[in-house]
């Protein structure tokens, strides 16, 4: 039978906290809280590097796209291409042609994280009220206030919407980064024969319940950052 | 120290020997910094063709599956609002759990193979689909239900006949999304013995340049092709946005 049993759930959560000896390595403790939090921590740091990498390089380059009204196919065409993109092809490219380890595997899961940023930011722009522009820089404010105080303010729910769906990206291919060297989660998923099929199951439930905290958190930073006068205007 | 020009000439026409010789007896595919080995590639492009299908088989899947669901709900949920919140918050923990996670934790239920691949890939697409669908119907103009209403549409005919066709642009960017996200997103259905073209990437070609962008490539060309072909449906479908003035 390829199914495991249900039962098996229980396991995973047993090794989540306690190490157990593994009946793949010969009597050698594995797992444990100790392993869970460090891998936890280690999926959480590439995560974090990842996104600000992206957001620092993407952010810019999506408002000013936006607030110029131009390059619309280049926004859209990057977040079509984007999407199409291959998780396992770029992490396994980049561990065989420029190399392993954090250095190397954050710029690459950034790179997977711009595409959703640019166009939500282009998109989030595009749809402020020109009316509001015109206010402003009849108020004579610079280009650059005008997206910082109208324009980005007024992006804020789609803007996020757009770095939401890049940690989504990132975190689930962070998952895959031990194929480069990166010590995550997904270690307990794709060292089957290190750490069993308790150890995949407890690798497969916590790289969940990461994605929905990270993602539950930006939900709240969102509500946060949101004015609001814009959130009258949605309910 | 100059070498004389005969010599330099013949040492030339030695190294392109050399290369030559080196291409028979070592093939590129050998040499794992080789970025991409084309000699590999044209002998052996055939080995593609079935992950190919494969990975075609488990994105139509999944996709159709996603959409009928998400469709039904959107329809529902346009029906009752109250349905608005829990669907929209139940498809979005499906949509943020990584298909990777959720391949496993699907495993003690469903096992390895393809069933878990397009079950988890269908959720995958859900939200996506179901929000457009439901946005494109929120974005019909009321007066445009009214007059159907004021023709004597019944609510079945207002839905079927007005509200979709005019929602048609929104669900069809939302299956577009999905389509293409679904395709890039299957290559990791090789984990769980799913085949598709991820297993052209994993395992033995990890280490392997040649493979993994030829196989990159086709998904990649796949997603494209799709994007097209929704693209031109959505043209078809509604004629109407072309003639509309800007």
């Amino acid at each position: 039978m390829s199914a495991l049993p249900l039962a098996s759930f229980g396991g995973a959560i047993e090794f989540i906290f306690t190490p157990q000896e593994s009946n793949v390595t010969g009597g050698k403790k594995v797992g444990g809280v100790d392993k869970s939090v460090e891998l936890v921590i280690g999926h959480l740091e590439v995560t974090v590097v990842a996104l600000a990498l992206a957001l620092v390089i993407a952010l810019p380059i999506g408002l000013y796209l936006g607030h110029r009204g131009r390059g619309e196919l280049l926004a859209v065409g990057i977040g079509n291409a984007g999407r199409a993109i291959p998780e396992l092809a770029v992490i396994a490219l980049v561990a065989t042609l420029i190399g392993v380890g954090m250095r190397n595997v954050a710029p690459a899961l950034a790179l997977l994280g711009i595409a959703p940023i640019i166009v939500n930011a282009y998109v989030g722009v595009r749809q402020v009220d020109p009316a509001a522009v015109d206010a402003a820089r009849g108020m004579g404010m610079s280009e650059l206030s005008i997206i910082r105080k109208v324009e980005l303010p007024l992006a804020v729910p789609t803007v996020m919407g757009g770095v939401r769906g890049a940690a989504i990206v990132i975190i689930a291919t962070a998952t895959i980064a031990p194929l480069a060297g990166v010590e995550t989660l997904g270690d307990f998923i794709l060292n089957r024969n290190v750490y069993g099929e308790n150890g995949l199951l407890a690798g497969a439930i916590l790289v969940a319940l990461l994605a929905l905290i990270i993602e539950g958190s930006l939900a709240l930073l969102q509500r946060f950052l949101t004015s609001d006068g814009l959130k009258l205007k949605t309910v | 120290m100059s070498s004389p020009a005969p010599l330099a000439a013949a040492g030339h026409v030695g190294e392109g020997f050399f290369r030559e010789r080196n291409l028979e007896n070592l093939p590129c595919q050998a040499k794992e910094t080789e970025l991409f080995c084309w000699h590999w590639a044209t002998q052996n492009i055939g080995r593609y063709g079935a992950p190919t299908v494969q990975h075609l088989e488990i994105v139509v899947l999944s996709v159709l599956i996603g959409f009928t669901v998400a469709f039904a709900l959107a329809l529902f949920a346009h029906r009752s609002r109250w349905l608005q919140p829990p669907l929209l918050a139940a498809t979005g923990v499906l949509y943020t759990i990584p298909s990777i996670a959720f391949f496993f934790l699907l495993l003690p239920v469903t096992g390895f193979g393809r069933d878990t691949a397009i079950i988890v890939l269908a959720a995958y697409t859900l939200q996506i689909i179901y929000r457009n669908t439901l946005l494109g119907l929120a974005n019909v103009p009321p007066s445009v239900t009214d007059a159907a209403r004021g023709m004597g549409f019944t609510r079945r005919q207002i839905l079927w006949r007005v509200e979709l066709p005019l929602a048609i642009p929104e669900i069809i960017a939302g299956l577009r999304v999905a389509v293409v996200s679904t395709i890039a997103i299957a290559t990791l259905a090789v984990l769980i013995s799913a085949g598709g073209l991820g297993t052209e990437m994993y395992g033995s070609n990890l280490n392997f340049p040649t493979a993994i962008i030829i196989a990159g490539a086709i998904v990649i060309l796949m997603a494209l092709a799709f994007d097209l072909v929704l693209l031109t449906v959505q043209r078809l479908t509604t004629p109407w946005r072309r003639v509309r003035p800007r």
